[in-house]
């Protein structure tokens, strides 16, 4: 309970308001921050599940298109230079869009045929129909991968995300609201202090007031035995002119 | 700019050469204006510098969104594929045709592993 794990403000009771409304903040945030990170885990879970299940499919996809290209090439012989030096645009391209998740932003990729096929033309003497049967393969493996690329950006972001979340989360829970509740009970203690030490204060002026009065009275009392009456008046707060300040 | 930028993506691929002859006739190949492919066909002849080399090209590159790599020279280049952890590009190691794939080498579910059980891979 030193000095450096709370808050530095005055002890009063603004500051206690202040410190109570702080306090609501930290923990409301701590909620909202906590759902966020089971959303983004739900995701996360989802996602994982997800590429698993596509990596295994690739795995099969991938063995059936290089099953194809080596019946290809047993159909019309080697054509991989041919294919190599022919190459000029890109029909499959890839478009990526956003999907919000609890605030995260998902890159989602999304193939599409863009452009005439460059190698519409291989294939013409012999092997064409091998040939369709390879780029339909390969095709398909590229729609896959895509979906698969996207799939694990999106297990990339979601990972930081969720890091940085609970990283955020642990830091309220037992960072800022043990700190906040430091500061408000070292007020609470301040103010009590406080109310003490003014009770006692007030307890010790009207102690000696009653002092005062009584050797008052008793003067009072002395000099009207020995006859001369001061009829003194009854006493009235508004004519009570100077009341001295009495001093500790 | 404001235009090519909303424009698609590449694939790029790095692999041996019968994979990038198939991806090729996919349709994923394209030479840009300084007449560099997209693609880097490796051989016995090239070497991990060069792959390497290329590796960066394409992550520098803004027009590509995914590479394609094949798990045997992604297996060579481990050590820079571990520290590329942006989202985009996204790389993708893929198997070839000499080297079925193997899971528990991927970059990836070697993250993932930890979060499944074991069971989950098969």
């Amino acid at each position: 309970m030193s000095g450096k794990d709370k808050i530095n403000v005055f002890p009063s009771r603004g500051a206690q308001s202040m410190m109570k409304t702080r306090l609501k903040g930290a923990q409301k945030g701590h909620s909202l921050l906590k759902k966020k990170a089971d959303a983004l885990q739900m995701r996360f879970r989802l996602i994982l599940k997800k590429i698993i299940e596509t990596k295994v499919l690739m795995g099969e996809v991938m063995k059936e298109a290089s099953f194809s290209l080596a019946e290809a090439k047993f159909a019309t012989g080697d054509f991989n230079q041919s294919v190599l030096q022919n190459v000029t645009k890109a029909q499959i391209k890839v478009r990526s869009r956003k999907d919000n998740v609890a605030g995260v932003n998902l890159p989602v990729f999304e193939s599409y045929q863009d452009g005439s096929d460059t190698y519409e033309l291989a294939g013409l003497a012999r092997g064409g129909q091998q040939l369709a049967k390879l780029k339909k393969n390969f095709q398909k493996a590229i729609t896959l991968l895509v979906e698969l690329a996207s799939l694990q950006t999106s297990f990339v972001t979601l990972d930081e995300a969720i890091k940085i979340t609970n990283r955020r989360v642990n830091a309220i829970e037992h960072v800022i609201i043990p700190k906040i509740e430091r500061t408000l009970a070292y007020i609470v203690s301040e103010l009590d202090e406080l109310e003490r030490e003014e009770f006692y204060r007030l307890k010790k002026i009207q102690d000696k007031k009653k002092r005062l009065r009584k050797i008052k009275e008793a003067a009072e009392a002395a000099l009207k035995a020995k006859g001369i009456a001061v009829e003194s008046q009854p006493a009235s707060i508004l004519e009570e002119s100077h009341d001295e300040d009495l001093l500790f | 700019m404001a235009l090519s930028e909303k424009a698609g993506k590449l694939i790029a691929v790095i692999g041996d050469e019968d994979t990038c002859v198939g991806f090729l006739l996919g349709g994923i190949g394209e030479l840009n204006k300084n007449r560099h492919p997209n693609f880097l066909v490796v051989d016995k002849n090239t070497t991990v510098g060069d792959i390497t080399d290329r590796f960066h090209d394409f992550v520098k590159r803004s027009d590509i969104d995914i590479i394609l790599i094949n798990q045997v020279y992604a297996e060579m280049i481990r050590h820079v594929l571990d520290t590329h952890t942006t989202p985009i590009p996204a790389v993708l190691e893929i198997p070839s045709k000499d080297h079925p794939y193997d899971p528990t080498k991927d970059s990836i579910l070697r993250r993932a592993r930890g979060m499944f059980s074991s069971e989950d891979f098969r």
